[in-house]
């Protein structure tokens, strides 16, 4: 389905990344969604704001993956009674976002599945909504009972194991209650949000520049592929357009952050089923790539590179071919490696078959990112109508049919080798010219949303700018939010000990939905 | 298993082989080993906590366990509980819902009880700052030792403030 089918008209945002806008009545919000669930197309992301200040209620939008581009639909709710016809029933990935969102602002689902509260725990009590315009970022709470309902599976046998919110490593807090029998998984839920730290009201003190440093910090794994699509949105809604030389240089980071993630999770899945060499080689290939960044960009993350009309420094063209002979070593290194864990038997047997999201679920669910691409979806930004410099590269997108464990470390491995290629590509045809253009004021209530596909998935960032330049309202999408519900599944049927395993081949971030 | 032999023999030992590895990096490592085994027996576990980072320092953590910087190596090992730790790595600004786990975990914790907290987060509260859902820097929830500042810290810098707090602890 495409933007023009929709029965309603769309404002289109300037900029090469298909963006529409459009104000929807309640029953069109509601007719919509089911019209495009049967059309195939996905929700992306959804968010609440409160605009009483402007004597315009409250407003709840959703943003729709469309064949041709992206579809913002903004529903404005009044002051006395914002609430909204539910999206969770035709599309199951809203139902935390919907709740996050009513936790945040009050703007409430009609008749939801699941009501309990997502972000909030015990910081703030229910009837106070902190992202509200009338509450202070510094206010205060007294601690309150955080008293969360977990499901409860009863039978015989069954006992839980409950998991967190400290793990066992150096990992994310979050928590996980196991309702197994023997070791059997016959149910999981994960409850996360320990980590919210209030990124989104942190937002709204800043200006439209500086913004894009807490957008690098929604989820530090993915800082470019956040100040991206942050940049992206304020070039969007100032008008602003990004030299090639730009482009091409953004995209040589997110690549260089997909290709280290990568190979960190490769390493991580091999320690994870017992094969140590693993972690020992793609630490140490990990190790020199982020040297590399760290000696040509200044950050080993590549963090704060990225600004909205470009990027803050220039790549020198000297270090073009020591770029090029990097990725060219690298993909030796990993095609060695991958005939080795290919050929080990018992690694293989560990990731074969563990962990399986079927096609048809994925599909149901809205899996996203790379783990639908092992489940057989072909969805990436990079190909197809894409922003440049991805619409001349011709990206090739790696997908399974499995949905294992297997099948989500053979994507990666696919991505490593088809990112090594595009950063040599993109070396090779470094176009010249500034790296920065100067960004033109922005008009108050200018709205501008930047997609970029992520290492994990497709990132959103939605920003509308206030009055002198300030961030009125920011919202940062990490695709972990369509994920890890499919986690829950995944898992059923599985043992206990093959969580890890299961847990690291998705790789979900905490921080970057926890926010 | 030919190829996982041959591959490892390729490699080698990496470990400040590296030629750029620099000097602090060696320094660091050679009085680490010294102050632990002084101090510590040879043996330092460590837990961490995640208390509301961005997940950047996490990644700089785990790459001090990388085969360069080799952690381990040096009797350093983490531990899954902080009954077992002699110090604890906190990172991130504290989120107001992860204040109370960060609180039980120093509390199980022996003494000596050392504290490092990791990153400009940890540090000051970083870009995060305080705010109804964070209580900024972690010396406003439990005492800490060495804060190590950087975002994230590179690896020689965590292990600096190791063994900063280690060499103040003896
Ligand atoms: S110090 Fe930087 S890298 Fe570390 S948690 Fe804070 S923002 Fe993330």
């Amino acid at each position: 389905m495409r933007l023009a089918d929709l029965p309603f008209p769309f404002e289109s945002a300037p900029g090469p990344a298909a963006v529409g806008f459009a104000e929807v009545t309640a029953d069109q919000w509601q007719a919509t969604a089911g019209r495009l669930r049967s059309a195939g197309a996905t929700l992306v992301a959804l968010w609440a704001a409160d605009r009483r200040d402007l004597h315009d209620g409250f407003e709840i939008r959703a943003a729709y993956a469309l064949e041709d581009g992206l579809a913002c639909l903004r529903l404005p709710l009044p002051a006395e009674a914002p609430d909204y016809p539910d999206l969770g029933r035709h599309f199951p990935a809203a139902g935390r976002m919907q709740r996050a969102a009513f936790d945040l602002t009050g703007v409430a689902p009609l008749d939801p599945a699941d009501g309990r509260p997502w972000l909030r725990h015990g910081a703030w009590p229910a009837g106070a909504h902190p992202l509200r315009r009338d509450v202070v970022a510094r206010s205060v709470w007294p601690a309150v009972a955080d008293d969360y309902t977990f499901v409860s599976v009863s039978g015989d046998g069954v006992h839980e194991i409950p998991v967190g919110p400290v793990h066992a490593g150096t990992i994310e807090p979050g928590h996980f209650r196991f309702s197994v029998v023997g070791e059997r998984v016959l149910r999981l839920e994960a409850r996360l949000g320990y980590k919210h730290k209030g990124i989104e009201k942190r937002f709204e003190s800043m200006s439209l520049d500086e913004g894009v440093a807490l957008a690098g910090r929604v989820s530090g794994d993915s800082t470019v592929a956040f100040a991206w699509a942050y940049a992206m949105a304020v070039e969007q809604l100032s008008g602003a357009t990004i030299p090639p030389r730009a482009a091409a240089l953004r995209a040589m980071l997110l690549e260089r952050e997909r290709v280290a993630n990568h190979l960190g999770d490769l390493g991580a899945l091999g320690n994870d089923a017992g094969f140590a060499f693993g972690l020992a080689q793609f630490s140490r290939l990990k190790e020199d790539w982020l040297r590399l960044n760290a000696r040509f960009w200044g950050h080993r993350y590549l963090m704060d590179r990225i600004v909205p009309g470009g990027l803050t420094d220039d790549l020198d063209d000297a270090h073009l071919p020591v770029l090029a002979r990097q990725v060219h070593d690298l993909a030796d290194e990993v095609v060695r490696l991958r005939r080795i864990y290919d050929d080990h038997a018992g690694l293989q047997d560990r990731l074969r078959g563990c962990g399986v999201v079927s096609n048809d679920l994925a599909q149901r669910l809205g899996l996203t990112g790379l783990a639908a691409r092992a489940s057989g979806m072909a969805v990436d930004l990079r190909v197809g109508r894409a922003v440049p410099p991805y619409d001349g590269l011709d990206v090739r997108c790696a997908t399974r049919s499995e949905g294992d464990v297997a099948a989500r470390a053979a994507v990666r491995f696919e991505e490593v080798a088809e990112s090594l290629r595009l950063i040599g590509l993109l070396a090779e045809t470094l176009p010249d010219g500034p790296t920065r253009v100067a960004v033109p004021s922005a008009r108050q209530g200018a709205c501008g949303i930047g997609r970029v596909e992520g290492w994990r998935g497709e990132v959103l960032v939605f920003v509308e700018a206030g009055a002198d330049e300030r961030i009125r309202r920011c919202h940062p999408h990490d695709p972990s939010w369509q994920n890890w519900p499919l986690l829950e599944h995944a898992i059923l049927g599985n043992i206990v000990p093959d969580f890890p395993l299961i847990n690291k081949s998705f790789n979900l971030s905490y921080s970057g939905v926890d926010l | 298993m030919q190829h996982i032999l041959r591959q490892i023999a390729r490699t080698g030992i990496v470990t400040e082989a590296y030629p750029e590895a620099d000097e602090s990096l060696r320094a660091t490592t050679e009085r680490l080993q010294r102050e632990v085994l002084a101090a510590f027996d040879g043996a330092l576990v460590i837990r961490h906590v995640d208390a509301g980072s961005c997940n950047g320092c996490e990644l700089e953590i785990h790459a001090a366990n990388n085969p360069y910087h080799n952690l381990e190596g040096l009797g350093i090992r983490f531990a899954a509980s902080p009954r077992h730790a002699d110090l604890l790595l906190v990172t991130g600004p504290v989120s107001r819902h992860m204040e109370e786990a960060l609180k039980r975990t120093y509390d199980a914790m022996p003494a000596p009880k050392l504290v490092v907290a990791i990153g400009d987060c940890g540090c000051t509260g970083g870009v995060f700052g305080e705010s109804y859902a964070s209580r900024g820097r972690v010396s406003n929830v439990i005492p800490v030792d060495v804060a190590v500042p950087g975002c994230p810290p590179t690896p020689v810098a965590i292990m600096q403030g190791i063994l900063t707090a280690i060499a103040r602890a003896r």
